[in-house]
């Protein structure tokens, strides 16, 4: 599935409604470069499950934890890692099995060599002409396959 | 009183001895693996931690002089930082001061930063404001005394040192950025082009990046070096716009405070245009800039806490846990 967005706000009405169809448990990859999105989908995704706190890129501290409702959030940012087996050194595989939460990662293709099999992808990109625009194209949810 | 501290909050493993407010020693898992493996720093987490740590302690003994049953408490970061970096550092804490048969204190991280500040500069008097601002925070702190912490602003977004690391992603040049960025930026016209600030209003104290970032994203696609503007003339203005946010933001922080002293904490604080513009900026406040190795992340900060916080006479048991989101008011 490709998702069009125009601005900051579409991207966070799309995370929103994404949020509400996954099931708990999810790892979802967020894949693009600088500036497409990552960040602004995950608080548009945050807000979704009543998080108030603010919610910024964890590049420096790799891992942000959530107390959400109906579930917890996982905001991992694998920006400043080299490998999936940086990230098993932190003791990163408890987020690849979140209990009780959605794991969402920015920068995942950095470590995808251990990414499980069912995660779910987004893939974002600018569009040309147009500089707030947006695409995210869906990949790995089951329905909308 | 002779306090051992231990730091594992993220990916760097730290042990030191601090004596009567005096560091004997502190080491850091960087450097050792450096001295031991010729130059070569390989990832250190949470795993790395472990094998590290008793390492590490015995190197912080050694080098103080310190033997083992000399010391009187233990102190330890409980957050906020990585839940399995944390738990590996807790763990050990504990073990070790039950065999000791001593107390194990738990330190907040943040709060351990800001009293580096008096270890840097024993002449430093409350109050002050100051500025935190590295690759993981941006925060503007009014410090009264021990334990009253007031928080002026923070960023919404990313953090300071993340503008510079992501503004040199977009540059072209490597991590961590701050450094490089100031390195290219010299001799670079600083006005060559004018970077949105996230000034948030005229008041606010409130800190983003986000879009200063987004900004230079859009300025780069077309973006051809001619011969009236080089891209170090980009570099420049893009670090300009970084350091004219923060001065601002220190100059509103002294205006509602009213206090005579900031102080300039974590990485960022290395930057010498930052300490050049605050300097110029405000030439009525005494300008703290601590030494970088007590604004990385290090375990002298978290054994001299330990010891004030003992002195002070906090109490405290062994049932605490991480607290990976710990706040710091």
């Amino acid at each position: 599935m490709i998702f069009e967005s125009n601005s900051m706000d579409e991207t966070q009405t799309f995370a929103h409604q994404f949020a509400q169809q996954i099931p708990v448990g999810s790892v979802v990859a967020l894949i693009g470069n600088l500036g497409t999105g990552k960040t602004t989908f995950t608080q548009g995704f945050a807000k979704s499950l009543g998080i108030e706190e603010r919610v910024g890129s964890p590049t420096f501290k790799l891992v942000s934890e959530y107390e959400g409702s109906p579930h917890n959030l996982y905001h991992i940012d694998a920006y400043r890692l080299d490998n999936g087996l940086d990230f098993l050194n932190i003791g990163g595989e408890v987020f690849l099995i979140p209990k009780e939460a959605v794991t969402l990662i920015e920068w995942a293709d950095i470590i995808k060599e251990i990414l499980p099999p069912n995660t779910i992808y987004l893939t974002f990109s600018r569009v040309d002409g147009n500089p707030n625009g947006r695409r995210i194209i869906l990949d790995g949810l089951n329905e909308n396959d | 009183m002779i306090v051992l501290g231990i730091e594992s909050s993220c990916d760097e493993t730290a042990a030191a001895i601090c004596r009567n407010g005096k560091i004997l020693s502190s080491v850091v898992s960087s450097q050792l693996i450096h001295s031991k493996f010729g130059g070569v720093i390989p990832e250190i987490a949470s795993r790395e931690h472990e094998k590290l740590l008793n390492q590490l302690v015995h190197e912080s003994l050694e080098e103080s002089g310190i033997k083992k049953d000399e010391i009187d408490a233990i102190a330890v970061t409980v957050g906020p930082g990585l839940a399995g970096t944390l738990l590996t550092g807790i763990s050990f804490a504990k073990g070790l001061a039950l065999g000791l048969d001593i107390p194990v204190l738990p330190v907040n991280h943040l709060e351990a930063h800001i009293f580096a500040n008096f270890l840097a500069d024993p002449s430093l008097e409350y109050p002050f404001v100051c500025l935190l601002v590295s690759g993981g925070h941006t925060q503007l702190w009014l410090i009264e005394k021990m334990n009253h912490y007031t928080l002026l602003g923070e960023t919404r977004d990313d953090a300071a040192g993340e503008a510079f690391d992501k503004g040199a992603r977009i540059f072209g040049l490597s991590y961590p950025g701050g450094p490089l960025i100031e390195e290219e930026a010299k001799g670079g016209n600083p006005k060559a082009h004018h970077f949105p600030r996230g000034l948030m209003g005229k008041e606010s104290l409130e800190f983003s990046f986000s879009g200063l970032k987004t900004s230079l994203l859009y300025f780069m696609d077309n973006f051809q070096e001619s011969d009236s503007v080089k891209k170090r003339d980009i570099i420049a203005s893009y670090q300009k716009a970084i350091i004219d946010t923060l001065v601002e933001k220190m100059k509103r922080a002294i205006q509602k405070t009213n206090v005579k002293t900031c102080v300039i904490a974590g990485g960022v604080a290395a930057n010498k245009s930052l300490r050049e513009t605050l300097e110029s900026s405000l030439p009525t406040i005494r300008i703290l800039f601590p030494d970088l190795s007590y604004c990385t992340d290090n375990a002298a900060m978290i054994s001299y806490l330990g010891e004030l916080k003992a002195n002070a006479g906090e109490s405290w048991s062994i049932d605490f846990g991480v607290k990976p989101n710990l706040k710091l008011a």
